[in-house]
């Protein structure tokens, strides 16, 4: 089953004619994703050859949906032109939409935010600034390196890309039904929440691995979330201890601000609602280990 | 990116909102030279990103040209928790009447924007909120349909604005909202928006912060940046394209993407507290890529300063295969000797993930006695941690 992205799952890319979106339309395709198309009005009807696998251009979301059956998209296109891209996918009805694109200005991603609102949220927003989603053995889309690790029963949800890329690695012998990287951006589509929400209902999950960072409260109201609704054992990490408030640690959402967004506050809000936090990657990983072999 | 005072008051000026006359100054005389223009009293304000600058004596009055010399002289180079004084700003002074406080901000838990808005402005609006918040309107504001004239009095209305300045302020508040969105700010705060004693409303200050992943549509943003205060080291990586912090430890961290170098510096802050108590000196992340002319530029960058006693280099192979990694770090200390650059200080190189064993076969067989391989994140830090304590 995994969440959102299962391997029935047609994708196409936009700004699949890009270096980026190409090289890892390329690698989807290796991992096993159902690729069906992309979209560039200026290469309609046009093919691209992916090593032996000749996929079709499409002029819009809309289109290619129409053409090919496509439930998913992959955002590729440049900062300057996301919120062009993603109202498009919008527009379309798309149900989901994963945007890759860092950089993106927030004016931007508050607009086709509210935008996706006003349509009645049809589609479901991943990102932007964020790594994709993947559920090993079955279909990845975005950039998360497909041979991490297998599929399993552990759902993972995470601000950062390669703190994704090392929980899965570290829990690579026991798997993941669904990884998903929700970005480090201050306004972003999907939160820890939905995961959480989706992880809770799928039953290919038994547990979940949430990983945070500084800045903002949604690790706090995660935690309030998990408190009401999550019955699955849920095992948190949070970076960025001991970053300095004022600065940004990378992520444009990831600064401390006054006395809100630290990592402490995060921390001591998830364990008074039951979660086990790690003081390190490795030490999350222990404890999810204790959780799935039962002791 | 945060403006100074003066830089929001231009910002404000230039988008048709009510200021006072001023100018910016770095020197008495220029000060002197805005004194005369401006013409009778003034006020001569310090300008530095800390709020408390009145109590610390950075904003005086002058009557005319004169005194205005004398309390530049006053307030440049003083030091006001910590950040000494650079620029004056010389405005003409207001007659205030009322305080009131309007911002835009950015409200990431509901993803939208927030406007607040209150009658009792001038003081800290935190405590307001917190002592008499029905004094406080908060009011989201949709992004795509933004604030026209309806919505913001709506807004002034709801806040309880009194009847004779209310068609001031709604028209304060519409354009300051397209000031917000054509500059691409995350924040606008206006505290005070003050009544004059004439009844003309004016936007007194001006706290605003701009965001820098909208830099390609606002060329003239960059003119904004106050170089002066910029870490010469983060000016260096900026210019090569790195995303460095200075901190003020002894542990040089690089390492790829935003979250495991964030992740680094705890378990780096964490060993040092059993090594001497050295602590990270900076964040850098070299991204996905990691080529060798990266991690050369990288490492440049962290080995060039000089509280730095060892390196961590913390890669995790996700895209980028780690024998490229391990090529990248023996290249990049190679390059770094062509350009003359000596290097003494010991790295420690964790690699893990896409490619690892070869990688770490790369880095032994290579053979530099100063790349020590540790092939966890944890083992890693402590031994970096001890190179570090062992270093001091």
């Amino acid at each position: 089953m995994a969440i959102w992205l299962t391997k029935d799952s047609k994708v196409i890319v936009q700004g699949m004619t890009g270096s980026e979106g190409s090289k890892h339309t390329r690698r989807m395709l290796a991992a096993g994703t159902n690729v069906v198309g992309g979209v560039n009005p200026r290469k309609a009807g046009q093919k691209v050859d992916f090593d032996g696998t000749e996929l079709p251009v499409f002029a819009s979301v809309a289109d290619a949906m129409a053409e090919t059956g496509a439930d998913v998209t992959v955002i590729f296109v440049p900062p300057q032109f996301t919120k062009a891209a993603v109202v498009e996918a919008i527009d379309a009805a798309i149900p989901l939409a994963v945007v890759i694109t860092e950089g993106v200005p927030v004016h931007d991603t508050a607009s086709f935010w509210a935008y996706n609102v006003a349509k009645g949220e049809q589609t479901r927003i991943i990102g932007p600034n964020c790594p994709g989603i993947a559920s090993p053995g079955a279909s990845n889309a975005g950039i998360i390196p497909a041979d991490i690790t297998g599929s399993g029963r552990i759902g993972l949800v995470s601000k950062s890309g390669t703190l994704t890329y090392q929980m899965m690695y570290e829990l690579r012998d026991i798997g993941f039904s669904t990884c998903v990287g929700i970005g480090g951006d201050p306004i972003i589509g999907t939160t820890h929440i939905d995961a959480l929400a989706a992880f809770e209902a799928d039953p290919e999950t038994d547990a979940i691995v949430m990983i945070g960072e500084i800045g903002g409260d949604a690790e706090e109201r995660a935690a309030e979330f998990i408190k009401a609704n999550v019955t699955k054992p849920v095992v948190g990490y949070i970076a960025g201890f001991t970053a300095p408030p004022g600065k940004t640690m990378g992520h444009a959402g990831a600064i401390i601000s006054g006395s809100a967004g630290t990592a402490e506050a995060k921390q001591a809000a998830l364990e008074a609602v039951g979660v086990k936090v790690g003081k390190t990657p490795t030490e999350t990983a222990r404890l999810m280990r204790e959780i799935m072999s039962g002791s | 990116m945060d403006l100074y005072e003066y830089q929001g008051r231009d910002l404000f000026e230039r988008h048709g909102l009510p200021v006072l006359a001023g100018g910016v100054a770095t020197t008495p005389e220029e000060a002197r030279a805005i004194a005369e223009r401006l013409g009778g009293r003034v006020v001569v304000k310090a300008q530095v990103k800390v709020g408390g600058r009145g109590k610390a004596g950075g904003v005086k009055l002058a009557e005319g040209p004169d005194e205005a010399v004398a309390r530049a002289t006053d307030i440049l180079g003083m030091d006001i928790k910590g950040h000494t004084v650079h620029k004056v700003m010389i405005t003409v002074t207001a007659d205030v009447a009322e305080e009131y406080y309007f911002s835009y901000l950015l409200d990431r838990a509901n993803r939208t924007f927030l406007c607040i808005a209150s009658v009792a402005g001038g003081m800290d609006i935190e405590q307001v909120a917190a002592e008499t918040p029905d004094k406080v309107v908060k009011a989201p504001i949709d992004a795509v349909q933004g604030v026209d004239e309806a919505k913001a009095r709506e807004i002034v209305t709801a806040a309880g604005f009194p009847a004779e300045v209310a068609d001031q302020v709604v028209e304060i508040a519409v354009g300051l909202w397209q000031a917000f969105v054509a500059e691409d700010a995350t924040l606008v705060e206006v505290n005070p928006l003050a009544k004059n004693g004439d009844g003309r409303m004016l936007l007194l200050d001006a706290k605003i912060s701009l965001d820098e992943n909208a830099a390609f549509r606002h060329p003239d943003h960059e003119a904004l940046v106050d170089q002066a205060a910029v870490d010469p080291l983060e000016q260096a990586a900026k210019a090569k394209d790195l995303n460095y912090v200075k901190l003020d430890g002894e542990v040089g961290i690089i390492g790829n993407g935003a979250g495991l170098v964030m992740s680094t510096l705890d378990v780096v802050a964490y060993a040092g507290e059993r090594h001497g108590n050295v602590k990270p000196a900076n964040f850098l992340d070299i991204g996905g890529g990691a080529s060798a002319a990266v991690m050369a530029n990288g490492l440049e960058i962290v080995l060039s300063d000089p509280a730095v006693k060892s390196v961590f280099v913390n890669v995790f192979g996700g895209i980028t295969a780690c024998d490229e990694v391990a090529n990248g770090i023996i290249q990049a200390l190679a390059l770094l000797e062509q350009r003359g650059e000596q290097v003494t200080k010991p790295l420690v190189v964790r690699l893990d993930g896409n490619n690892a064993e070869a990688g770490r076969a790369i880095l032994d067989g290579a053979n530099n006695p100063l790349v020590q391989r540790v092939d966890t994140m944890d083992g890693a830090a402590e031994r970096a941690a001890e190179l570090a304590a062992a270093g001091v």
